[in-house]
């Protein structure tokens, strides 16, 4: 087990340092001045000049890329081109949105597809399995955004039980803040459960169909302990791997959710640094989500060891 | 069980519902929700509008101010005099003035100010307003005198912009997270992608506390001003959601209007547009009212020339070029243009991606193939404004009395009349009021005969706001959301 995790430290560090590599060169080429953008259609060449001196643009390219991995190693981040605060500043008061969002989102999904998924399963060809089927489909068709759209008319501005959008901050209160997130966790939730629904059941299908499910049932074992004893475990490493994918694509993808009901998270944060070419933000950003997606990864394997003990000898 | 449930669900709804209206009812507090978050907070360091919309006149305070209706009047300049050459302004300033750090402001504020803006590593957007400024000495700590190299008509005007606000010398490096000023409101707070929070630094104001919410979609704005979350929003994003909220009793739209002069743009220096009969055979194929109809929901005025129509010096050149796809024809074949291919670069606002939709479907009436391009502000920046590179473009210029940018060398309409230079000239040497009038309508009679852009709709403004809220500007002579007389009835 511990050789498999230093093999699997050493990938990880490698791969975070080629997509700080890529990310440079990306953003390198990237057309956009951006003392253009924050001086507007006015300025004048020698305030342009002034200001990119000041934002360090003028200086050569690999020194600017060894400023940032140095700083990055050294625990410090560069200073926003437009917010003017420290870059980890900026990320860290996102994260204390996107995270907790991604996270609700997750648990709302995991326990409502996993019931959801066994259930249709034991219950393949009948009434139960077509309800929770139907509604997979229609939870995997509709657009988060357009969910999102009818919970705030109905939620917000019909019944007025949640703000239609924003985040007071947990300074607020862990209930305010908590409150304000419940709407965009669910418009999250429903598609990632919908998919969930679908592989629990899958899974659990091709679970019991195995011959050791036939020797618990020939043994007398009752099938609610079959079930959860057995089947569900075996069924797990399926079921894992898309709550890991799940799990960065929340903290990732959730921009247009996040849009809809104007919460300050990362997905705003990375789409206005693109478009105010922010570029010291964007880089630091970028890297933190191909970080999240290696390290979830990282955990999935993890799990899988845990969960299938073939795994660990077999990585 | 489920009884318990039930009531727990019920009391918790009904706290969180009594929180989510309390904003509205209160009545000296204000939420205004924005489209755009400003990058910072420093009006003399950046061009984003979004910047002065939170603090002009409300947090920063200029020598002179621009009222809605886009006429100056004093601010810490109390009064002032000019000399007879026009080279001199003495301004004398209003007494016991401090900032909100409680240092006092005198005349050594402003020579810092005008100074720092002016300075060769200034990094203000506006540099060119102080242009024709020579020296600004303290004469006393009440007065200041400005001393200018040539005459400039325009300096009260432009001492009123954002980008000319005075700030102190202890604070002017951290304004941009901790803005001090000397206006009626003081910064509290800004939780970053949320909301800038502002509170009323005496007890009379009738608004206590303001908070600037920054809600980008347009659909969450509505949704938000109907759910109560904010009580205003000073230029709704959404022209098709305003019918519903002029239908709604609780809400007010006023449709005022803003400087926004919405154009075609030409490159003037690239074949055939370098030709007049094809700017002008494209100035005919166009149909503004139809633009007007179905890119903003008929929001908007046409206007003929690059001048906004609620000013008194705007003169009415709209019959120019009449839409009249046939005439734009006969005169692309007397340019030998036909066939024309020509390339459409719109930047994100909704007024050039829908607007350019239309502009494109006109041309081809008249027998032009346009490619259209969407671009990012930043290409839109780098490619067309700086590098010129581009056929046509649709942007709105919402700089005020900004007629002047058609006489400068190397501006991205590659225009270059010695006519209009001359024009320019002697409107900046002359503070006459009528003379200005009349040089400024000169100017605009000799932008439309050259056809240098198709001007095609004055932006409105589409505020929505919250029965009983009173005082809120209908129009935008200045980047600006001033809630100094705003109350609630």
């Amino acid at each position: 087990m511990l050789a498999f995790l230093a093999r699997r430290s050493l990938v990880l560090l490698a791969t975070l340092f080629a997509a700080s590599l890529a990310i440079f060169l990306v953003l390198e080429v990237l057309p956009g001045d951006p003392a253009l953008l924050i001086l507007g259609l006015e300025a004048r060449d020698d305030t342009l000049a002034a200001l990119r001196s000041q934002m360090g643009l003028d200086r050569p390219a690999p020194e600017r890329y060894l400023a940032w991995i140095g700083g990055l190693l050294a625990g410090s981040s560069g200073i926003s081109h437009t917010y003017s605060v420290p870059v980890f500043e900026l990320i860290g008061a996102r994260l204390a949105v996107t995270v907790p969002l991604a996270a609700i989102a997750l648990v709302l999904s995991t326990v409502l597809a996993v019931p959801l998924g066994m259930l249709a399963a034991t219950r393949r060809g009948r009434m139960g399995d077509y309800g929770v089927m139907g509604f997979s489909q229609v939870g995997m068709a509709i657009p988060n955004f357009w969910f999102a759209i009818l919970s705030i008319l109905l939620f917000a501005v019909t019944l007025r039980w949640f703000p239609a959008s924003g985040f007071p901050g947990w300074q607020a209160g862990a209930g305010a803040a908590l409150w304000a997130l419940v709407l965009p966790a669910f418009s999250l939730a429903l598609p990632e459960a919908a998919i969930l629904a679908r592989v629990t059941r899958a899974s659990v299908l091709e679970t019991l169909g195995a011959d050791y499910v036939r020797t618990a049932r020939a043994k007398g074992l009752g099938e609610r302990r079959i079930l959860w004893g057995h089947v569900l475990r075996n069924a797990l490493i399926p079921m894992t791997t898309i709550l890991g994918l799940q799990f960065a694509f929340l903290v990732a993808g959730s921009i247009v959710v996040e849009a809809v009901f104007a919460l300050p998270g990362l997905g705003r944060l990375i789409f206005q640094a693109v478009s105010q070419r922010d570029l010291v933000v964007v880089r630091d950003v970028v890297l933190l989500l191909v970080a999240v997606v290696v390290v979830v990864n990282f955990a999935v394997d993890i799990a899988y060891a845990m969960i299938d003990p073939r795994a660990r000898r077999a990585a | 069980m489920s009884r318990l449930l039930h009531a727990i669900t019920l009391s918790v709804a009904v706290s969180f519902a009594a929180f989510a209206v309390a904003p509205a009812q209160a009545k000296d507090s204000l939420a205004i929700g924005f489209t755009l978050e400003p990058p910072h907070l420093d009006p003399t360091a950046g061009a984003a509008a979004a910047i002065d919309e939170i603090v002009y006149a409300n947090l920063f305070e200029g020598l002179t101010r621009i009222d809605q209706n886009g006429v100056v009047q004093p601010q810490l300049a109390t009064s002032w005099d000019i000399s007879g050459d026009g080279l001199t302004y003495t301004f004398h300033l209003k007494d016991g003035v401090t900032f909100h750090d409680g240092t006092a402001f005198d005349a050594s504020d402003v020579v810092f100010s005008l100074d720092r803006a002016r300075a060769d590593d200034s990094v203000n957007a506006q540099k060119p307003l102080f242009a024709a400024i020579d020296k600004v000495v303290a004469v006393d700590p009440k007065t200041v005198r400005i001393a200018l190299s040539r005459p400039e008509g325009a300096l009260l005007f432009n001492l009123g912009w954002g980008d000319a606000v005075i700030v102190a010398p202890e604070s002017a490096t951290t304004n941009k997270t901790d803005p001090v000023g000397t206006g009626p409101f003081r910064f509290v707070h800004w939780a970053k992608g949320d909301r800038v929070e502002l509170e009323a630094v005496s007890k009379d104001q009738p608004i206590q506390k303001v908070a600037f919410r920054f809600i980008p979609d347009p659909s969450a704005q509505v949704a938000a001003l109907k759910a109560g979350d904010i009580d205003a929003v000073a230029n709704l994003n959404a022209p098709e959601a305003v019918l519903a909220f002029q239908a709604d009793a609780n809400f007010e739209v006023a449709i005022g209007s803003t400087e926004g002069e919405t154009i075609l743009a030409m490159n003037n220096a690239r074949a055939p547009l370098n030709d007049i009969r094809v700017r002008r055979a494209i100035s005919h194929a166009i149909d503004r009212q139809a633009i007007i109809e179905g890119a903003m929901f008929g929001f908007g005025t046409p206007i003929g020339t690059h001048f906004a129509p609620h000013s008194p010096a705007y003169v009415d050149l709209v019959a120019t070029y009449p839409h009249d796809p046939a005439k734009a024809m006969a005169l692309l074949k007397e340019a030998g243009a036909e066939n024309l291919k020509l390339t459409l670069k719109l930047p994100p606002p909704a007024y050039a991606r829908r607007g350019g939709e239309v502009v494109a479907a006109q041309l081809k009436e008249a027998g032009i193939d346009v490619e259209i391009i969407p671009v990012e502000w930043a290409q839109w920046l780098e490619q067309v404004f700086r590098g010129t590179d581009y056929d046509l473009t649709i942007v709105s210029h919402t700089e005020p009395m900004d007629i002047g940018i058609y006489a400068r060398d190397k501006y991205y309409f590659n225009y270059d009349s010695p006519e209009l230079k001359a024009v320019m000239e002697k409107l900046n040497a002359t503070s006459d009021p009528d003379a200005r009038t009349k040089l400024l309508g000169e100017a605009q009679e000799i932008v439309t005969h050259d056809a240098v852009a198709v001007y095609m709709f004055q932006l409105a403004r589409l505020g929505v706001w919250r029965k009983g809220l009173k005082g809120m500007w209908h129009n935008a002579p200045v980047q600006a959301t001033d809630i100094t007389g705003v109350r609630w009835e």
